[in-house]
């Protein structure tokens, strides 16, 4: 028992050089158990959350308010389903199949992200979504760039190249509103109002309440912490909302000189673990609907499996 | 529930612009060859990215081991001769 627990030892300490040497890691080497169980619960739930993103937009196509709008919002859901599938094929590198991330999702094992529970009621929301939503999501990616895990960073190198596009098409779509009638106006300030809070609760709790950090840090799966992130985002998104006229709705914002940024107001923190819990606005229809698009496609997977069966058979047959 | 499948990966490789070297982009999910270059194509040059496209089943892959990696590439180790940084040149030899 002594001699495997030293040779365990031995593996670990080689991983932790290796890590702190600044090497990536890659699929085939070798990997502490709880390394490899992180990185499937962080980027499954990535993933789950890109695909279960698109539903909130979806809901928009057909009620964009020209054919520019809507070309541009079936391109931007379009690339959220690829950065699904980026981010499904790095995790598969890990050693669980597709089939087992997307049981997870549906049995309720795997999460996806709590700002996708909440509905997109007006066309500002597709602007703020944009904007807030994938402005944070963003900033979050960025930092995983440099995320030890070879396969993950590489997807988030390319997945942030696609995003800026995102987050301003969004940001347009809020200034044109802004630049327009009063009701236009009003509309999305009220857009701000209800996605400003959610978006600053996507960097997760305070650090000193986040659970999963410790070895997220030693392991470089993270780079920067929650709070770090979420006072990055703010301190950029201030300047463009007061470019285009939108209060942020938060009435202990201000600049504090000191940090050179800004303090916020206290998050509401009860709501995140409400939504987490699954007691969110949207929560059950978005995922009945995963569950029954996924059902209703199941003759498709069958049928594209059969016909490479039958091709299959009649190569072998000549 | 039905058995659900969702079928075999591919490895995906991209030439990005013609004479460039085919880069390893990622994998996707396919029944054959045809609908695997198909996959490949959406998901991974939805922006001009790709003039070629290669598609491999994964399980055709053969990897190195990386717990022999250094025994596994110790022969180059100690042939600096292979580099052209190893050769004097005599003073005053130009373009070489």
């Amino acid at each position: 028992m002594q001699v495997a627990d030293s040779v365990k030892d031995q593996l670990l300490r080689h991983f932790e050089e290796k890590i702190d040497k600044g090497d990536a890691i890659e699929p085939r080497d070798r990997m502490p158990d709880a390394y490899r169980k992180h990185l499937i619960r962080q980027m499954s739930q990535h993933a789950h959350s890109e695909v279960i993103g698109m539903q909130p937009e979806g809901n928009w196509i057909t009620r964009a308010p020209s054919l520019r709008a809507r070309q541009i919002l079936l391109a931007k859901i379009q690339d959220e389903g690829g950065h699904g599938l980026y981010l499904y094929s790095a995790a598969e590198t890990l050693g669980i199949s597709r089939d087992e991330m997307i049981k997870q999702l549906h049995t309720g094992k795997a999460k996806y992200s709590n700002i996708f529970n909440y509905p997109a009621l007006t066309w500002a929301d597709i602007g703020a979504i944009g904007w807030l939503v994938d402005g944070a999501a963003i900033v979050n990616q960025v930092s995983l760039q440099r995320t030890s895990y070879g396969p993950y960073s590489r997807a988030m190198v390319r997945i942030c190249k696609e995003e800026s596009f995102h987050q301003r098409q969004g940001y347009e779509i809020m200034a044109r509103m802004m630049a327009g009638t009063a009701d236009q106006r009003a509309m999305a300030q009220d857009a701000m109002n209800r996605w400003w809070w959610p978006s600053l609760m996507m960097f997760g709790p305070h650090d000193s309440d986040s659970p999963h950090s410790g070895d997220a840090f030693r392991w470089k799966i993270k780079r920067h912490s929650n709070d770090e992130l979420r006072q990055k985002f703010i301190d950029k998104t201030v300047q463009q909302a007061e470019v285009i006229g939108l209060t942020i709705p938060d009435q202990d914002l201000k600049w504090n000189e000191a940090k050179r940024g800004y303090d916020h107001g206290t998050i509401n923190w009860e709501e995140f673990y409400q939504v987490i819990g699954g007691n969110g606005p949207c929560n059950q229809q978005r995922m009945d609907h995963h569950k029954q698009v996924h059902e209703e496609g199941a003759w498709v997977r069958e049928a594209a499996a059969a016909y490479a069966k039958k091709k299959q058979e009649k190569l072998l047959n000549h | 529930m039905t058995q659900d499948t969702q079928l075999n990966t591919w490895e995906v490789f991209m030439q990005a612009r013609s004479g460039a070297n085919y880069i390893h982009a990622g994998s996707v999910h396919a029944a054959d060859g045809e609908m695997a270059l198909q996959n490949a194509r959406d998901t991974y040059t939805r922006r001009g990215e790709g003039t070629s496209i290669w598609v491999v089943p994964t399980s055709a892959i053969v990897a190195s081991n990386p717990d022999e990696q250094d025994m596994f590439f110790d022969p180059a180790n100690d042939k600096i001769y292979r580099m052209p940084t190893f050769y004097t040149m005599p003073e005053g030899a130009k373009a070489i």
